[in-house]
C-alpha cells in the first residue's frame, strides 16, 4: 500500500478534543428498513427551494424524480423508496431558522420499487467535461459534509478557475461523528471511483485524500485500494486529529499550505474541496445510476442503547432510526441533529433524516455550562480560532451592534466552529452571539441593497416622467408652429374639426 | 539661522501639501446630498413633505430642512443624520410607523383605472388599462402612496413577512 504522506501546512489555532468515536464504529453499517412514510423536505440544500413535479394520490418509486431543482442554484430531490404521495405540507425539519418547511410526504408500500435506471452511460470517460458536469446537476447530489451546497454548481463554478487540486475530505474532525471513517471503510473503491470522476470532470490530474490521523482502519482500506487501482493521481495525505482540521478551507491549509484569502473560495487558490460521501455518491449516480435517495449517518451519544452507523433513506423520520438503534436509553435528554459542536438542537423525532444529516446524537445530559460571566479580556478564544479572528473584539463589536468594526474584524470569516466558546472561562456563547451579528450584518446588507434598487427605480422613473414631459410640451411647440405656418384658414379648420368631433362624441 | 531655514522650509512644504490638497481631494459639502440621501430610508413616501428622499435630502442641505421629519427612518435614521451634519439628535417630528409593510390589490374588485400606477413612486406597479393592475411585491417600499388615490379601495397594505 501507498503510505501516507506528511509534509503539511499549518494550522493556527485549533483544539484536541475527545473523539468519541469508537462507540458507533464497533459495528459496520447497518440498513434500515423502509419506514412507514418518509418527509422529503424540499430545501436540502443551499440554494431555492426544488419545485413538486408531483401531485397528491401519485404512486411513485424509487429513485423518481418528485421535485425539480429551480433556479441558477439548487438541486432536485428523488423519491427514496415507492408509495404513494399523500401530502405536500410544511412538516417539522431541523434548521437554523423556523421549525417547518414544506416537505413532500410519501406513505411508502414497503416494496421498494425501484424506478427504471436511466440508460447507463457506457464509461465516464467518453464524456466531455461539460455533459458530465451537467449529467451530476441531475443526480440531486448536494455536499455531504453538512454545507449541502448543490455539488454541480460549485463543480460549475470551480471549473471557471484555475484549478490544481481536487481534495478529498475525509477528515471529519468533530467529535461523535463516525459516518465518514466507516464510509472510508466500507466504500473506499467507491470514494476513489468518485476522486476519478471528479478528476475528469474538471480536468485535474492530481488529487489529495486528507484523512485524519485517528482512522488507521479508513487510511489502511483506502491505501490497499489504492494500491490496486494503481492511480498514480491520488495521494493519501494524513492530517492531525485537530479540530477544525476538517473545516474546507483548513484542510485547503493543511494538504496544500495555501491560504484561502478573505471572503474567497478555496478555488481563488486552485483547490476543489470535496466530501468523501459526495464522492461516493457522484460515484453511485454515475456509475451505478442511483441518484443521492439514501446516506449514512451515525446515532450516537449516551442516550442512544446501540451506537452505530446506519445507512437510511432521505426522509425517513429519525425517531425510527434511533428505534432501529435500540431506542432511547434511560439518561437520553437531548436530541441534536449534527455534532456537538456545530449541530442544531432538535425539539421533536418527527423531523426527517435529510442529505445535510451526518449525525443523529442523543446526549444524556445538556452539558452543564456554568452562567454567562463578563469577558476578562483574557485571549484564549484568539489563540484557539482557526481562522486567526479576535473574537473578543468581535464580542464587543457585536454587543455594540457595530457593524463596521465587525466587518473591519471579519467577522463573515468566521466558520462558526465553537473553539472559543469552549475554551472561554466566562462562559461566554460567542458562536450564538456571531450567529446573530451575521444574520443581522446579511439583514442590513439586504436592506441597503433594497433600498439602492428602490432608489434607481425613482431616479429612473423621474427622468421618465420628465421626459415624457419634455416631449409632450415638444410636440405641443410643434403643433402651434406648423398651425402658425398654415395661416388662419388652417386654424379655422382644425377649430371645425375639434367641434366636429366635439358633437360626435 | 538654521532654526529660521528649517521653520521655514517645514512651512513651505505644509503650504504646497495643503493646497495640493484642497485643490485635488473632494471638497466636503460637494456630495453632501448623496451623502445625506444615503442615510435615507428610499422609500419615497414623501411623508416629509418633499416628493421623495432626494428631494428631501437636498432640503435638508440647501434650505436648512429639519432632519426629524423621516418616519420610516425612525430615530436611528435622525441619529445618522445628526452626526454626518453635526446637528442635535431630536425626537421624530411624528412617531415611527411599524415596519413597512407591502401594498396588494385585490384583483377581484379593481376597475384597471391605473391612478395607483400613476402614484407609485418606484414604478411597481404594471397592469392593465381598464382590466387590472397589481404590485411586484419585491420591488413595492410600503410607501402607501397608492392606497389613497384607489377609487375602489382595492388596495390595502399587508405584512411583508
Amino acid at each position: 500500500m501507498s503510505a501516507p504522506t506528511y509534509d503539511l501546512g499549518k494550522l493556527h489555532g485549533g483544539l484536541r478534543l475527545q473523539g468519541h468515536k469508537t462507540e458507533s464504529t464497533a459495528m459496520p453499517i447497518q440498513q434500515v428498513p423502509v419506514p412507514k412514510m418518509l418527509a422529503m423536505p424540499l430545501t436540502q440544500h443551499v440554494g431555492n427551494p426544488a419545485q413538486p413535479v408531483v401531485a397528491m394520490g401519485e404512486s411513485v418509486a424509487k429513485g423518481q424524480l418528485i421535485a425539480a431543482s429551480e433556479g441558477s442554484l439548487g438541486a432536485p430531490v428523488h423519491a427514496s423508496s415507492s408509495g404513494t404521495i399523500v401530502a405536500i405540507e410544511p412538516w417539522p425539519v431541523s434548521r437554523r431558522l423556523g421549525a417547518n418547511a414544506p416537505c413532500i410526504v410519501i406513505e411508502c408500500d414497503g416494496e421498494d420499487r425501484a424506478h427504471p435506471l436511466p440508460d447507463l452511460l457506457p464509461d465516464f470517460r467518453e464524456l466531455e467535461p461539460a455533459e458530465l458536469l451537467r449529467k451530476i446537476l441531475e443526480g440531486g447530489i448536494v455536499g455531504l459534509g453538512g454545507a449541502v451546497f448543490p455539488t454541480a454548481q460549485k463543480l460549475m463554478q470551480a471549473a471557471t478557475c484555475d484549478l490544481r487540486f481536487l481534495i478529498l475530505n475525509g477528515v471529519e474532525c468533530e467529535p461523535y461523528i463516525s459516518c465518514d471513517d466507516m464510509l472510508m471503510r466500507t466504500y473506499a473503491r467507491e470514494v476513489l471511483g468518485g476522486a476519478q470522476i471528479l478528476m475528469h470532470a474538471l480536468d485535474l490530474d492530481l488529487c489529495y485524500i486528507g484523512v485524519e490521523s485517528d482512522k488507521p482502519q479508513a487510511i489502511q482500506r483506502l491505501g490497499e485500494e489504492m494500491a490496486e487501482l494503481a492511480d498514480e493521481r491520488i495521494i493519501l495525505k494524513q492530517v492531525p486529529t485537530i479540530y477544525p482540521s476538517g473545516g474546507e478551507d483548513q484542510l485547503v491549509q493543511l494538504v496544500t499550505n495555501l491560504e484561502v484569502p478573505t471572503g474567497g473560495l478555496p478555488s481563488d487558490v486552485g483547490c476543489l474541496v470535496q466530501n468523501v460521501g459526495t464522492a461516493t455518491a457522484i460515484y453511485d449516480w454515475i456509475v451505478g445510476g442511483q441518484p443521492l435517495v439514501s446516506r449514512i449517518t451515525t446515532v450516537t451519544g449516551d442516550g442512544v442503547s446501540k451506537p452505530m452507523n446506519v445507512l437510511a433513506r432521505i426522509g425517513t423520520p429519525i425517531a425510527d432510526i434511533i428505534k432501529f438503534a435500540g431506542g432511547y436509553t434511560k439518561q437520553a435528554r437531548q436530541l441534536i441533529v449534527g455534532g456537538p459542536m456545530t449541530g442544531k438542537s432538535v425539539t421533536t423525532d418527527r423531523v426527517p433524516l435529510v442529505k445535510a444529516t451526518n449525525c443523529i446524537l442523543v446526549l444524556a445530559e445538556a452539558p452543564s455550562v456554568g452562567a454567562e460571566m463578563p469577558c476578562i479580556r483574557c485571549g484564549n478564544c484568539a489563540d484557539v480560532c482557526p481562522v486567526q479572528l479576535l473574537p473578543q473584539q468581535l464580542f464587543w463589536y457585536a454587543c455594540a451592534d457595530n457593524e463596521k468594526q465587525l466587518r473591519l474584524h471579519g467577522l463573515t470569516d468566521c466558520i462558526e466552529c465553537g473553539c472559543c466558546d469552549l475554551v472561554c472561562p466566562s462562559h461566554i456563547p460567542l458562536t450564538a452571539d456571531f450567529r446573530t451579528a451575521k444574520a443581522r450584518i446579511q439583514e442590513l446588507a439586504d436592506e441597503k441593497a433594497r433600498a439602492e434598487r428602490a432608489r434607481s427605480r425613482f431616479e429612473a422613473r423621474n427622468e421618465r416622467l420628465e421626459k415624457e414631459h419634455q416631449e409632450r410640451a415638444d410636440e405641443l411647440t410643434r403643433q402651434k408652429e406648423s398651425a402658425k405656418q398654415g395661416g388662419p384658414e388652417m386654424i379655422a379648420e382644425i377649430l371645425k374639426r375639434k367641434q366636429q368631433e366635439k358633437d360626435d362624441g | 539661522m538654521t532654526a529660521v531655514i528649517t521653520i521655514g522650509l517645514l512651512a513651505l512644504v505644509a503650504g504646497i501639501a495643503l493646497s495640493y490638497a484642497y485643490r485635488s481631494l473632494p471638497a466636503q459639502a460637494t456630495g453632501l446630498v448623496e451623502q445625506v440621501n444615503d442615510l435615507l430610508p428610499q422609500t419615497q413616501c414623501a411623508q416629509c413633505g418633499y416628493p421623495g428622499c432626494r428631494p428631501y435630502a437636498a432640503a435638508i442641505v440647501d434650505e436648512n430642512a429639519p432632519i426629524n421629519l423621516c418616519p420610516p427612518g425612525g430615530d436611528e435614521t435622525v441619529r445618522n443624520l445628526a452626526a454626518l451634519l453635526g446637528k442635535d439628535a431630536i425626537p421624530l417630528a411624528e412617531p415611527a410607523a411599524g415596519p413597512p409593510g407591502v401594498a396588494v390589490v385585490d384583483e377581484a374588485r379593481c376597475i384597471g383605472c391605473g391612478h395607483c400606477r400613476d402614484a407609485c413612486p418606484v414604478d411597481a406597479i404594471v397592469g392593465a388599462h381598464h382590466l387590472m393592475y397589481s404590485v411586484i411585491s419585491q420591488e413595492c417600499t410600503g410607501c402607501e402612496l397608492c392606497v389613497a388615490p384607489c377609487p375602489v379601495d382595492c388596495i390595502s397594505m399587508q405584512d411583508s413577512t
